[in-house]
């Protein structure tokens, strides 16, 4: 760009915020996780594929993962639900719900960890009747499911409510007057117009429930490779003084979320291409 | 396809949108429903769509009970003012889609159906689109679409709603004729919406005028222009002068002045006189029925406009051949070449 052209930007500032930018991403993103790759260095790469592949390590990365994505798609379908509930029918309470809905993104983790606990541990009210019927999920690794439910589903309600609203009521009639039944309208036009938002809420839904540690380690039972988090892991390695161990687990759940979420981006790009902005 | 309405009633709250309307379309009429907005004709069009449900009232085709069945099964093209194309489709896909969507039993082979897009498409003239998607067209080229879309299902009847409504003007003019002589070809049953009198009048064979959820009248747009049936809707098409007038005992009076009309058959009491602007002859002083000073002249196209202050007061606008020497302070006398009563 010629200096002249550059002395005529219309909106000014450019240097100013760029720079701002630049050095607050690297201070609370960047340099942290470069401090994260360096410490790994310290570990030779056997000693980081001994870590890696021990058993506990494996199974904790399965049950972080595994449940993780496991808990984001039954978000993607209650939470459609939900979403076309609040969003195409009037009844009393609709405000009241859609505020609930919220609860998760403001309680604080801790809280709902004891809560969920309380409520299904062996006594509790949901533990007792579930128990009754062979089914334990406090302390087990459906306890964790359950957790990452609880804190997931605000991610896509809220991400999918916005284009459900915005969707013209019209293309339904249209597809209707051209012979569609009501499960080809919603199969053949309205799911692809909502599919963009659906993927971005699966994939929030997933990072969050990947990352999340205060509700999931009250109500986990935290037993070593059956139903330990891998966060906990770390912190557990933290507090043995392993720090090589537990950074090394850390980069892995880092380059993980990563090509996942990279995945899921990708995703979403081919899906908004097929539906360009009006 | 023959259409009957018989006395539908819709209320939306305390509001009536319709309010008892009877219609009859034969078949083949291109049939246009022109009224402001607030109406009742997009309600009606809607109504005939199965879009919407009257409370009361006949709607049936054919002498079939339409209400019986609902939208999908009525087999009717609709257009939507806002194209309501599906945006995550080609254009090829859009038009197909009522095609792809028929119960297995009837559907055609893919061959067939990419066939009948390829006529369709040629049909409105876009048949270089086929792979664009809707944003990518032009308002005038996503209304042929669309119009290609309705049109595939052979719908029995076609159903327009403001459909260039959306569209600037020059578009708009080129796609009144196009829609005419598309008519022509395919010669469906159609009824569309508009506010717009011109329109109407150039594209439709017969024209409903509605106001306040009534018929006012339904004619050709010579009989709707030349021999309006109401006030309203002498006021509503074309450009027309409204005095308030009173009539008694044989004499027309505007303000406590007699004026030089006939008033033969009306009935006493206050009344509305309308004159066209074009139909209000400019003479000397003293001949005609009105008085008035010229005000000010604009040039517009192949008349004049003049504003002319009358001597009772009322300030109307007249149209005048351009070759009429008019200037303002002029004192003229205007009469009426044809001119319309109605009581109210």
């Amino acid at each position: 760009m010629s200096a002249l052209a550059a002395r005529r930007r219309t909106l000014p500032g450019f240097g100013l915020t760029m720079g701002l930018t630049l050095s607050w991403l690297s201070v609370i993103i960047l340099i942290p996780l470069a401090g994260l790759f360096l410490r790994t260095l310290e570990l030779s790469p056997e000693q980081f594929w001994a870590i890696l592949s021990s058993r506990r390590t494996l199974n904790a990365l399965r049950v972080s993962f595994g449940l993780a994505f496991a808990a984001a798609c039954v978000n993607l379908v209650m939470g459609s639900i939900i979403v076309w509930a609040l969003v195409r029918y009037r009844f009393p309470g609709r405000r009241i719900f859609d505020a609930i809905v919220d609860v998760p993104f403001a309680l604080p983790t801790a809280v709902a960890g004891v809560a969920l606990t309380a409520l299904f541990a062996e006594k509790g009210w949901l533990g007792a009747p579930l128990a009754a019927l062979g089914i334990k999920v406090a302390f087990t690794p459906v306890g964790i499911f359950v957790a990452m439910i609880f804190i997931g589903i605000p991610f896509v309600v809220r991400t999918v409510q916005p284009v459900l609203q915005d969707l013209d009521p019209e293309i339904e009639e249209a597809a209707g007057s051209l012979g569609a039944s009501r499960s080809q309208t919603f199969i053949r036009v309205i799911l692809p117009s909502l599919a963009p938002a659906l993927l971005t809420g699966l994939a929030l839904a997933f990072a969050r429930a990947v990352g999340e540690y205060g509700s999931v380690i009250f109500i986990a039972g935290n037993l070593p490779n059956v139903s330990e988090i891998a966060p906990l892991l770390i912190v557990i390695r933290l507090s043995e003084f392993r720090y090589a161990d537990a950074t090394a687990i850390a980069v892995v759940m880092l380059v993980v979320s990563f090509v996942i979420i990279f995945a899921v981006n990708r995703l979403q790009r081919w899906a908004r291409s097929r539906i360009p902005a009006r | 396809m023959t259409i009957e309405v018989k006395n539908l009633v819709k209320k939306f709250g305390s509001f009536a949108a319709l309010d008892g309307v009877d219609l009859k379309v034969d078949n083949g009429e291109l049939l246009a429903l022109l009224g402001p907005s607030g109406s009742g004709k997009t309600t009606l069009l809607r109504i005939i769509a199965g879009l919407d449900w009257p409370d009361s009232g006949e709607v049936s085709f054919n002498g079939e009970d339409a209400l019986a069945q609902d939208a999908r099964e009525r087999h009717v093209g609709f257009v939507f003012q806002h194209y309501a194309l599906f945006r995550h489709m080609t254009v090829f896909e859009n038009v197909a889609f009522g095609l792809r969507v028929q119960p297995r039993a009837v559907r055609k082979d893919e061959a067939t159906i990419r066939a009948r897009v390829k006529e369709l498409l040629d049909l409105v003239q876009l048949d270089w689109l086929a792979d664009r998607y809707p944003s990518q067209l032009s308002g005038g080229q996503r209304q042929r679409i669309a119009l290609a879309r309705a049109l595939a299902i052979e719908p029995r009847i076609l159903l327009l709603d403001e459909p260039f409504g959306a569209l600037d003007a020059k578009v708009r003019k080129e796609l009144r004729k196009w829609l005419r002589s598309l008519h022509h070809e395919i010669n469906v049953t159609s009824i569309f919406v508009t506010h717009d009198q011109e329109e109407a009048l150039e594209v439709a064979n017969r024209v409903v005028v509605m106001d306040k959820g009534r018929i006012e009248q339904i004619g050709s747009p010579d009989d709707v222009y030349e021999t309006p049936a109401s006030a309203f809707v002498h006021g509503f098409i074309g450009e027309s002068i409204e005095l308030p007038v009173h009539v008694d005992g044989g004499v027309i009076r505007l303000g406590d002045r007699p004026l030089q009309l006939a008033a033969d058959g009306l009935a006493p009491g206050a009344s509305k006189l309308f004159v066209r602007r074009h139909d209000m002859l400019v003479g000397p002083p003293g001949s005609g029925a009105f008085e008035g000073a010229v005000q000010h002249v604009r040039n517009f196209g192949p008349v004049q406009r003049a504003e002319v202050a009358l001597s009772g007061g009322e300030t109307i606008e007249i149209d005048a051949p351009r070759d009429k020497e008019l200037r303002a302070g002029d004192t003229i006398g205007l009469n009426p070449r044809r001119y319309r009563i109605f009581a109210g």
